[in-house]
């Protein structure tokens, strides 16, 4: 599995509200979404992307509602509301300054100091 | 939130569950079809692609389960899911079930018992205003609280740290409301005494200082609640009656309020008079006399900012005032302060420290309760290891497990805290309307209150933790692989453990404690046929006082004298005398004596104090006490004749060297009056069973006369027989005379109250004890038994013996067993040594004791270790190796 990364804890709430925001989706396609959107570098559990997605709900972050899919089955869709929107917004900013500071952290020679 | 809409809005989740888990498991399903689409255009056929899709997804249960989690807000389905599969798993285990639900409602229902008694005796002594500042003036010296009445006036009238000063003094009358007249228990009070108390009357009104001028001047009654209700039948309307008391009118003006019954906790009463009223009732003794104890007790209110020792002082001022006043009645005036509601210093510290040292060994109990729930819990866990592992291995989450053993843990708890509740209300209801010694009020309100429920709910949930705790380290530590693989492995547990010695220490507390409540009881049965230096058997009491049908002076002994015709003219009666008290009923009269050549009769001059009793003709016959020497009294040793006495063994020794030569002799009285010996009869017991040799003698009550009038009884009849005959003559004689007729055996419960309740408690606490152990052992070795099945099994398997397999099994558990009783045997026949000043003859040193206590321990090991030794001899190992 070279090349795949297990997603670091917390960070997949992150993913759904990414790949939901880009368009509503159902469960698979989410789990689609994310690999897509990652170039398949993110290794994701199948199962576990379900509970994440009905704590998102019971959140008030995302809505769901039944509907048929391209494959002609019935299929639950989830999309953003704007309280998920504005936790997308906070939690994008959050991780990259988490990640810039990570970056510069590492990137820091012997001389610098 | 509206309640109501929230309540509705649980019902909607909990019965639309279903609904909501259909979702999930359709959401689910739609996803593993999706995948297996694509599964499926990349060229796998449709069955393999639904296969490859469901294992992709992982555990379906466990992300359903945690999907019914996420959605949140079923905890009340889940606790209600968890509670119906404990009791599923509960009714399948019945031994442990009715063990584990047993033992805590012991625990639960004495430590209720024990402490409704100490929240009714301690912490809320009395229902009235600032029960804090109420305080009783007790006597430096001897801690006694009795007082002259000029005494207490010249205290309440001239000190100046109470609000008021009130006393009382308790007697008894016969309370005449038209039928029957009845013994009744009254308080005899002083006029500012309710509102001392500042309590409101329930009905009617009180009577205040202002109405009491003196003897006579206020015939008022108030009556007690409880006794309103039981022999008035609450009707209001008594009010104002005229009722007699000792034959003299007497008006009912006032009900005290409900659970009112004066400063003392264990004292009852039935009524309320003015003292002033005492002559009235007893005929004038004493009352006007300084130096007569006619009080029981005096308390007050402390003033507001006035300390204990500010009042201590201002008390002693008065004392010294006294003691120079009237030098020759009043000595000794220092005080001290205390609370009433324990008799003061007198059965204060006692009390106190026996209800504590009683509530401690209650949270023993317990704790030993829930130690021993808890190796009882493990053994149970350890059975389920497989179960539980393979839940876990399902996808069950740990804290989902640990809130099942916990659920299960609290339901046996909540069963078993409930049932002990309610045995210890029983038990403390029947507590409540027990009196102990039919002669005096006393009693004990003991009924629970809301504290009582609060701390029994309280110590129930605990419990149900602290046991249920036990097992989770167990369970966090399950690797659900390894068990279900290998199953449970045994650990290394050849060590002693803290759990082994505290088992090993249960054991021996239950072991003396049976030691110590056989010898008990040992002693009692003795006791009861011990010799007494009189025969209780075949013999009726009936005990009354003349003053209360109004007879007085010369009218007494007539009175006396037709009573003993009457009832000896009864058929089947063989002796019937009279005496103002008996031996050990609890009542004692001391007279000192002096040598018959004695001249300064002080009474540090006294050759000795010894108990006195007036007696009739006849007595020594009818109490079947043996004369050793001279005679009974005669009917001409009255007034007229010379002043004669019968003296015991004892007293013959002390004061004239030998039985033969005490006849004839002659001994002073502090009075001055000569008295000569015509008998000696055998030496008794007088105030407690457990006293050596006394001194004691006997007056001819022709001579002494007395209107206490105690009337013995001996015959063949059956006693209830006699007591209808007794009573119906007793009526013929004088309807208005009330009496209390009961065997000599049971009068003689006063003497035997203190040994009986310790045997009693020892017995109780003994059960407990035993009860304690059985759960212990059979726990322990229900958990070793579980813990080795597969090693019993190879055992069994190889050709063990079923001697074997049980020495494996349950070795550990009769080594501890035998250890423990031996130790407890050994403590119990130290402290036998202290029980013996208690309980008559108490001795260890008794075949069928020592047998008894072996008798019970193995009895009580066996019935422990029976349903685990069945399980492991039951094994069969193929069965066993098979599923392991």
């Amino acid at each position: 599995m070279s090349g795949q990364a297990q997603i670091l804890p917390g960070t997949l709430d992150l993913l759904i509200l990414k790949a939901v925001s880009l368009g509503p989706l159902h469960g698979y396609g989410v789990l689609l979404r994310i690999g897509q959107i990652s170039q398949q570098a993110l290794l994701i559990e199948q199962g576990a992307l379900y509970p994440a997605l009905f704590r998102l709900v019971r959140q008030g972050l995302l809505k769901a509602s039944w509907g048929t899919s391209e494959n002609n089955r019935r299929a639950k869709f989830y999309e953003l509301t704007a309280a998920g929107r504005k936790r997308l917004r906070e939690e994008t900013e959050g991780w990259n300054r988490l990640a810039t500071a990570i970056g510069s952290a590492l990137a820091a020679q012997p001389e610098e100091i | 939130m509206n309640l109501l809409a929230y309540f509705r809005s649980l019902a909607a989740r909990f019965f639309c569950r279903s609904q909501i888990e259909n979702d999930v498991e359709e959401e689910l399903r739609s996803h593993i079809q999706h995948r297996a689409d694509d599964l499926e255009h990349s060229g796998l056929n449709r069955t393999e692609a639904e296969r490859r899709a469901r294992i992709e997804f992982g555990g379906h249960a466990r992300f359903k389960e945690e999907s019914r989690e996420a959605l949140g807000g079923n905890l009340i389905a889940t606790s209600i899911q968890d509670v119906r599969y404990s009791l599923r798993l509960l009714r399948k285990s019945p031994g442990f079930t009715i063990a584990a639900v047993l033992t805590l409602a012991m625990a639960i229902s004495a430590n209720t018992v024990v402490f409704s008694v100490l929240n009714a005796l301690i912490l809320r002594p009395l229902d009235v205003p600032h029960p804090e500042s109420l305080y009783t003036i007790e006597h430096r010296k001897n801690i006694s609280l009795e007082f002259s009445h000029p005494d207490y006036l010249d205290m309440r009238d001239h000190n100046r740290s109470f609000d008021s000063l009130a006393a009382y003094n308790n007697s008894q009358a016969g309370l005449d409301t038209g039928g029957n007249p009845s013994r009744a228990f009254v308080d005899e009070v002083s006029g500012n005494y309710f509102d001392v108390f500042g309590i409101q009357p329930y009905l009617g009104r009180f009577f205040h200082a202002s109405d009491d001028h003196g003897p006579n001047s206020a015939p008022y009654i108030v009556l007690n609640y409880a006794y309103w209700h039981s022999h008035f039948q609450d009707d209001r309307a008594v009010i104002g009656r005229t009722v007699r008391l000792n034959k003299r009118p007497f008006t009912i003006i006032g009900v005290a309020p409900r659970g009112f019954h004066g400063p003392v906790v264990f004292f009852g009463q039935d009524l309320f008079v003015p003292i002033g009223n005492v002559l009235e009732l007893e005929g004038g003794n004493g009352l006007s006399e300084r130096g007569f104890p006619s009080l029981l007790m005096t308390f007050g209110h402390l003033k507001a900012g006035v300390t204990k020792q500010q009042a201590i002082d201002d008390l002693n001022s008065i004392g010294s005032y006294l003691e120079k006043t009237y030098p020759k009645t009043d000595a000794n005036m220092r005080f001290l302060l205390a609370h009433p509601f324990l008799f003061g210093d007198f059965a204060a510290p006692g009390t106190r420290a026996f209800l504590t040292s009683l509530m401690l060994l209650a949270g023993l109990i317990l704790l030993a309760a829930c130690a021993n729930l808890g190796s009882l819990f493990a053994a149970h866990a350890a059975d389920r290891s497989r179960e539980v592992a393979m839940r876990m291995a399902l996808g069950a989450s740990r804290s989902r497990i640990l809130r099942g053993l916990f659920t299960e843990a609290l339901l046996i708890s909540v069963i078993g805290g409930a049932a002990g509740l309610w045995s210890g209300t029983v038990l403390l209801r029947g507590l409540s309307l027990w009196q102990p010694v039919p002669k005096y009020p006393v009693h004990m309100t003991v009924y629970p209150d809301a504290s009582v429920y609060g701390v029994a709910a309280l110590l129930t949930f605990m419990s149900g933790f602290l046991f249920g705790a036990v097992p989770v380290r167990h369970v966090l530590q399950t690797d659900p692989y390894e068990v279900v693989k290998s199953g449970y492995r045994t650990t290394s547990g050849r060590r002693m453990t803290i759990r082994d010695l505290l088992l090993g220490v249960q054991i021996a507390i239950c072991a003396l404690l049976i030691t110590s409540s056989l010898v008990a009881v040992r002693g009692m049965m003795r006791s009861l046929h011990s010799n007494f230096g009189f025969d209780p058997r075949d013999t009726m009491l009936m005990d009354t006082d003349l003053t209360m049908a109004g007879y007085r002076g010369e009218a007494v002994p007539a009175m006396q004298k037709r009573i003993l015709d009457a009832i000896g003219a009864t058929p089947g009666v063989t002796a019937v005398a009279l005496a103002d008290l008996t031996p050990l009923n609890g009542s004692m009269q001391w007279s000192i004596v002096f040598s018959s050549e004695a001249i300064d009769l002080r009474s540090s001059n006294a050759a000795a104090n010894v108990p006195t009793y007036r007696v009739s003709p006849g007595y020594f016959r009818a109490a079947g006490t043996a004369m050793l020497s001279g005679r009974d009294f005669m009917w001409h040793d009255d007034k007229n004749g010379p002043r004669v006495a019968v003296i015991n063994q004892e007293f013959a020794r002390k004061l004239f060297g030998s039985v033969e030569s005490a006849i004839g002799r002659y001994f002073k009285l502090p009075d001055g009056m000569r008295v000569q010996v015509v008998g000696v009869a055998q030496d008794g017991k007088y105030q407690t069973i457990t006293e050596g040799p006394q001194a004691a003698m006997f007056f001819s009550i022709l001579q002494s006369s007395s209107s206490g009038t105690t009337l013995l009884v001996r015959s063949n009849l059956d006693p209830g027989q006699l007591g209808v005959i007794m009573r119906s003559k007793l009526r013929d004689l004088d309807s208005g005379l009330p009496s209390l007729i009961q065997t000599w055996n049971k009068g003689l419960g006063v003497a035997l109250f203190v040994p009986r309740m310790a045997t009693i408690s020892l017995g109780v606490l003994g059960l407990m004890g035993a009860m304690l152990s059985i759960t212990g052992i059979f726990g322990m070795a229900a958990y070793s038994v579980s813990k080795r099945l597969k090693e019993l099994g190879i055992r069994i398997a190889l050709g063990a013996q079923r001697k074997e397999v049980l020495g494996a099994a349950l070795g550990r558990a009769v080594k501890l067993l035998a250890l423990g009783s031996a130790a407890g045997l050994i403590l119990g026949i130290l402290a036998s040594r202290v029980l013996a000043s208690i309980v008559y003859q108490a001795t260890p040193r008794d075949p069928l004791v020592l047998a008894g206590v072996v008798l019970a321990m193995a009895l009580l090991g066996l019935l422990a270790t029976w349903i685990p030794a069945q399980r492991a001899l039951s094994l069969d190992p193929s069965t066993l190796l098979r599923e392991e």
